[in-house]
């Protein structure tokens, strides 16, 4: 496999992606990602886009509005999410939220908050029960 | 007639290092995570692009149909690298080899070309070991 003999260029694409990972909700500048990784902005967004498919900025939505589900699912206000991972309002985290989870974060929160306090309430709801039967959670 | 898998079951030693296994390093996602009383937990994540499949982390432990013997049995057998648990696949196995070395997973076999693709084996924190696959297209 002649990408075996690439493997410089896969850690140095890796770095990128494990540095959207983590710094996803700062103001990223792409083209900065490209200068560290040593490539050119084409060059990266082609190589980045052949291992992941999809470009370094749609990952990097990817990872802002997986994020946001879990602080939906926590219970956080829509306002909070959008400044925390890094959207400029509300306004246009919620459409892009919506289009690509298919409903709003309200929606997404009230669901997400009525599936928790129901488990809370009663967790064997979770639980197959040849499962819970294993545990001895019941008989 | 079966139509789906939704739940696989995987035996684990601890679940709170599990699930920074599966979650903070795999990159699962946490499906169900339920305290079920007197420190009990019952914790399913899913994979990225699955997710409706419900990866049950199992602790072994005393209890229900796990008497003391049995449980001292799956923990050396865990522990062995006996139960080959599932087989993974990716897009690009170079690069997420690349990523999960940097995340401090283990590896007991590095990416090689196999007849249906390329293939590496990891073992979790617990001793279970993962095929991880780049199949051909």
């Amino acid at each position: 496999m002649e990408q075996y003999e690439k493997l410089y260029l896969y850690k140095r694409i890796v770095q990128s992606k494990l540095f959207i990972d983590k710094n996803f909700a700062d103001n990223i500048d792409l083209d900065n990602i490209a200068d560290q990784a040593c490539f050119s902005k084409f060059h990266f967004i082609r190589l980045f886009k052949s291992i992941y498919g999809r470009s370094p900025h749609n990952y990097l939505v990817s990872v802002r509005i997986e994020q946001a589900k879990k602080f939906l699912i926590e219970g956080d206000s829509i306002l909070d999410v959008s400044l925390r991972i890094g959207f400029d309002s509300p306004t246009s985290f919620t459409a892009t939220f919506k289009k690509m989870v298919g409903k709003t974060p309200s929606a997404y929160r009230s669901q997400a908050m009525v599936k928790r306090l129901a488990i809370s309430a009663n967790p064997l709801l979770a639980v197959p029960n040849c499962f819970a039967q294993t545990h001895g959670w019941i008989k | 007639m079966i139509t789906k898998l939704t739940h696989l079951c995987i035996y684990v030693l601890n679940q709170d290092s599990a699930y920074d296994f599966y979650v903070n390093k795999l990159g699962f996602s946490v499906h169900t995570d339920a305290p079920m009383g007197e420190g009990a937990r019952w914790l399913t994540v899913t994979p990225p692009e699955q997710p409706e499949l419900e990866i049950t982390l199992f602790l072994v432990a005393e209890g229900g149909m796990f008497d003391k013997e049995t449980v001292a049995s799956m923990i050396s057998l865990i522990k062995k690298g006996t139960f080959g648990a599932a087989v993974f696949t990716c897009t690009d196995l170079m690069a997420t080899y690349q990523e999960l070395l940097t995340k401090g997973v283990v590896f007991k076999k590095e990416p090689t070309k196999e007849f249906y693709g390329y293939e590496a084996l990891f073992i979790d924190n617990s001793g279970n070991w993962f095929s991880l696959a780049q199949l051909n297209s």
